[in-house]
């Protein structure tokens, strides 16, 4: 990556993929509470892709605004992190996924709000706020189901494993971006670590750490999940209702 | 509780020998369409109304509670209906982000419609941000503090489903942000 555009472009597009995904709970959700709060984190998510993508378009300056680029490009032209495309699994996996995007959302965000770009200093603002709440959600959840019963510690565990490669490129040093990554490992380590070890949690050790989000190399799991973002908006350019 | 005079929220005032007044009337007193008990004013959305002198056009500021929230769109139609109404046809609704909305913007009397709607209103915003401190909530339809959290996410996107232990009803918070 580099420069504001790159980087506004990729932020976007987690928080747009990330929607997505938490959309797909909608009426799916093991309760109803449950239901509404991750319909609202997606709302929150998608919001904040909103903002990110519209003001990539103004950067990019070619005539692209938020919905051509969120329903007209194809996956390799996407640079979202590979973790929030991943398929939602079973409740421990979205609960990781959630917990983990938070984790980095939330000192990204707050970093955002302080740099000199002043339409990222005002999305940054703005997002920090939600992301503080989606990280309290998050990490209720690890532990509740992490300190749990022998089942819910077991697969909350499984999914920390399963998730947990994927963390890694979040950080990717890019110290042309208007917010370096790599300097919000720390953050995110010292908000992930207590949680896990009260959710009785073991933190898996770091060693496949799987990229190319950020390059446009997606894994298939990409494919179809614009497959069913942009149908409408393809076949119907336009249209509205 | 720290809510803003209403200078601070709208710092638009008549310039415009009464016609901005009219049209700022008109807009404050929209309604928000979640929850129709409170003006845009009162809920510290509304940010600036502007006339201007020569082509007669004014420009209505606003900013989103959420980033996500649903009801901008409304918002800005029964913005401009109102103006029309008003007899402001030429009207632009513009949305800022900056500064975010914070809750502390809800107005005295906005607090007050809140809880007599069965809302309870949200307790000032800690200074440092970041995680929410965890205070009492008063029951809006008895007054009790004995009161728990259902789930932090509600109906609307701004609002947290709680329930009161004493007298047994749920109801809606607004969360402080």
């Amino acid at each position: 990556m580099n420069g504001p555009l790159d980087f506004t472009l990729a932020v976007g597009d987690d928080a747009l993929i990330a929607a997505q995904r938490l959309a797909e709970w909608t009426t799916r959700a093991p309760e109803m509470e449950e239901d509404i709060a991750l319909a609202n984190i997606a709302l929150d998510q998608l919001g904040a892709a909103r903002l990110l993508l519209s003001y990539a378009g103004e950067l990019e300056g070619a005539g692209r605004d938020e919905d051509a680029l969120a329903y007209l490009r194809d996956d390799r032209q996407f640079r979202n992190v590979l973790l929030v495309e991943l398929p939602n699994g079973d409740f421990a996996v979205t609960m990781a996924k959630l917990f983990f995007l938070a984790a980095y959302q939330l000192p990204l965000y707050t970093a955002l709000a302080g740099c000199a770009d002043e339409r990222l200093a005002a999305i940054g603002a703005k997002a920090r706020k939600e992301s503080a709440y989606h990280l309290d959600h998050g990490a209720l959840w690890v532990k509740r189901l992490g300190d749990g019963t022998e089942e819910s510690h077991r697969r909350m565990q499984a999914a920390v494993d399963e998730v947990w490669p994927y963390t890694h490129e979040l950080f990717t040093a890019d110290p042309a971006a208007p917010v370096d990554p790599a300097t919000l490992r720390s953050a995110f380590d010292e908000t992930v670590g207590p949680v896990l070890a009260e959710a009785t949690l073991t933190r898996p050790e770091s060693r496949w750490a799987p990229t190319g989000g950020r390059a446009g190399v997606h894994t298939e799991h990409l494919s179809y999940l614009l497959a069913e973002m942009q149908v409408l908006h393809r076949a119907h350019p336009g249209a509205k209702w | 509780m720290s809510a803003r005079s209403a200078a601070q929220r709208s710092p638009a005032v008549a310039t415009d020998g009464g016609t901005l007044s009219d049209a700022r009337a008109a807009v404050a007193s929209v309604v928000d369409p979640e929850i129709r008990v409170i003006t845009i004013d009162e809920l510290g959305i509304l940010r600036a109304v502007e006339k201007d002198p020569a082509s007669g056009r004014v420009t209505v500021t606003i900013t989103p509670t959420y980033t996500g929230c649903p009801a901008m769109d409304v918002i800005r139609a029964d913005i401009r209906r109102a103006l029309a109404v008003a007899g402001h046809p030429d009207a632009e609704v513009r949305t800022v982000y900056s500064p975010p909305w914070s809750t502390d913007w809800i107005s005295d009397s906005g607090r007050d419609k809140l809880a007599a709607a069965g809302i309870a209103p949200p307790a000032p915003v800690p200074a440092a941000g970041g995680v929410p401190l965890t205070l009492a909530v008063r029951c809006p339809h008895c007054g009790s503090p004995e009161t728990e959290q259902v789930s932090r996410f509600g109906s609307t996107a701004c609002k947290a489903l709680w329930r009161c232990r004493s007298c047994s009803e749920p109801f809606d918070h607004l969360k402080a942000l």
